[in-house]
């Protein structure tokens, strides 16, 4: 009893300081930039919206949130469209170098964006595909579509084979079996991609900025703004790291118990 | 006809990382063999830009930083890791889904929000940890001491990704029947018997994907260490990725080309050394 109360104590305290770095952030976003450059003070003295105010106040916010949205939900439906086939594939078949080709798929997920930002966009210039949503979501593809190859892969391995076998003996035809039979069998796996699949479009940042300009500004970019004028605006760079948090918050109660399986690449 | 299936379905997937990833990748190394100087005049100059990129001493530098940053962090968080792991209740209760989705909180902000957030939080103007700081009598400022930039940026990763190491030994954990503890509570095992002969056999599986991961995203983290300190004061906390950026913002592209491809060249091989004992452990575990 005593060590169960020992644990608890530990979880609390690690738990506790894994808050306070999000509480600040939560805190400056609702005062005044006056109090948060005169004084520290750990609950605000003035309470105020205003920062948030102005970013659902302000065009450039506003567009830059549905931008985002757009390539971000884009970049997962095309991830989703390619990868379940190809992971079917990777689960149920065996193939001349099978493995040698998973490997390479992983590689593009640790490629670092910084070694491909440029030929990328002088790729995506000559293709067009420059300050627009589609390019974005396609160059996002090349961390998103491995990631999601690797956690189908683990998902539809745990599913007997056997399965597949019943279903043709029964006749259903392949796009019938899969549509009725195995989709659902996965329908978590599923969620899991699409959740990891967005969240990793929304956090990046390298890319995202390099391939456009004008037009299409992810959340990124209009951030640097008000990073970069003079005197920064900290309630609403606190405010926009908070609503950028929330897309994640929500789901995560969706998916949390297949986050691990997520997290681990389908391998656990 | 099989076969004729299986390209069928992976078509699709190799058409789009064909163009994203290999494309790309040729012309890398194909810029990485010129003297190409923002594009204007190309001359092919063999490995001329690889010499030059292993000896610029700001790109050693970078690799050792690098290095010495993936193995804190990794020899932090994986002790951690375990440890915490322990502490949470095995049986599914609502405290445990609390716990569980606090502790995905940091994993599922986007990493430049992190770099963010770990910047407002350590800014001497209106941060609070060095608030902290001086009240235990240290003065903290990240922005111009090296030292604590470095270790500040050690704290963020730790922050970071310890709930990734828990949640992956949580769940190797879960994976141990019961029975194998009460036997060796029968036996009189030690509690560090237990742990090296039951508990850690099981989690190996486990902590290699950890540290798989850990060592990809670690050599690959950008956002969150650009918005921190952007490699600065000085180059205290220039990681290789920071460099690499550094590199491609200079017009000299047959240069940057060439330390890309260093760069990626390091991670692959680490990574694959990692995935082959993945993949081992993985087929004797089943």
């Amino acid at each position: 009893m005593k060590s169960n109360f020992l644990k608890y104590l530990v979880l609390v305290i690690y738990l506790s300081l894994l808050l306070i770095p999000i509480y600040w952030m939560l805190n400056i976003s609702l005062k005044p930039n006056l109090e948060t450059q005169t004084k520290i003070t750990y609950i605000p003295e003035t309470l105020t919206f205003e920062s948030y105010g102005k970013i659902f106040g302000s065009n450039q916010w506003r567009l830059t949130f549905l931008q985002t949205f757009a390539y971000v939900l884009l970049n997962v439906g095309i991830v989703m469209l390619v990868s379940i086939p190809a992971a079917y594939a990777f689960s149920r078949h065996d193939f001349w170098a099978k493995n040698h080709l998973f490997f390479w798929l992983l590689t593009n997920r640790m490629a670092p964006g910084a070694a491909f930002a440029l030929p990328i966009f002088i790729l995506f210039s000559e293709l067009r595909l420059t300050d627009n949503v589609l390019g974005v979501s396609l160059a996002h593809c090349m961390f998103n579509v491995p990631l999601a190859i690797w956690i189908l892969e683990g998902f539809m391995s745990s599913i007997p084979k056997q399965i597949d076998e019943t279903a043709f003996i029964d006749g259903y035809g392949f796009l019938g079996f899969f549509r009725k039979i195995f989709l659902p069998l996965i329908a978590p796996g599923l969620g899991v991609t699409a959740f990891f699949s967005f969240m990793f479009s929304w956090v990046e940042l390298l890319l995202s900025t390099t391939l456009t300009s004008v037009k299409v500004k992810p959340i990124a970019a209009t951030l640097s703004i008000s990073l970069s004028a003079a005197g920064w605006d900290w309630g609403v760079i606190a405010a926009a790291g908070v609503l950028t948090m929330i897309p994640g918050a929500i789901v995560i109660y969706f998916v949390r118990d297949y986050m691990v399986k997520g997290f681990s690449l389908g391998r656990v | 006809m099989k076969n004729m299936r299986v390209l069928f379905l992976l078509l699709p997937a190799l058409v789009i990382m064909f163009l994203i990833a290999v494309v790309p990748l040729i012309t890398v190394f194909n810029y990485s063999l010129l003297d190409l100087f923002a594009g204007t005049f190309a001359e092919p100059v063999g490995w001329q830009n690889y010499v030059s990129t292993l000896r610029d001493p700001a790109f050693m530098s970078s690799i050792k930083k690098q290095f010495l940053f993936t193995f804190i962090v990794i020899l932090i968080e994986i002790p951690l890791g375990i440890g915490l792991a322990f502490t949470l209740p095995k049986q599914k209760t609502s405290w445990s889904v609390i716990a569980l989705i606090l502790l995905g909180i940091p994993l599922l902000i986007p990493w430049n929000v992190v770099g963010i957030m770990w910047r407002v939080f350590t800014r001497p103007d209106v941060g609070l940890l060095p608030v902290i700081m001086s009240k235990l009598g240290v003065v903290y400022n990240p922005a111009v001491n090296g030292g604590q930039a470095w270790w500040t940026m050690v704290a963020m990763d730790v922050w970071h990704w310890t709930p990734l190491v828990i949640l992956l030994s949580y769940a190797g954990l879960n994976s141990i029947p019961q029975e194998f503890y009460q036997a060796a509570k029968i036996d009189a095992a030690s509690i560090w018997s237990t742990f090296r002969y039951i508990t850690l056999p099981k989690l190996k599986y486990v902590l290699v994907i950890g540290l798989l991961l850990r060592v990809m995203d670690s050599f690959k983290m950008y956002d969150e260490t650009f918005l921190l300190t952007a490699g600065g004061p000085g180059n205290a906390t220039e990681l290789l990725s920071i460099y690499t950026a550094k590199a491609a913002r200079g017009s000299n592209y047959g240069f940057s080309s060439a330390v890309s491809l260093v760069y990626l060249f390091i991670v692959i091989v680490l990574c694959f050394i990692l995935y082959k004992t993945v993949m081992s452990i993985g087929e004797a575990s089943k």
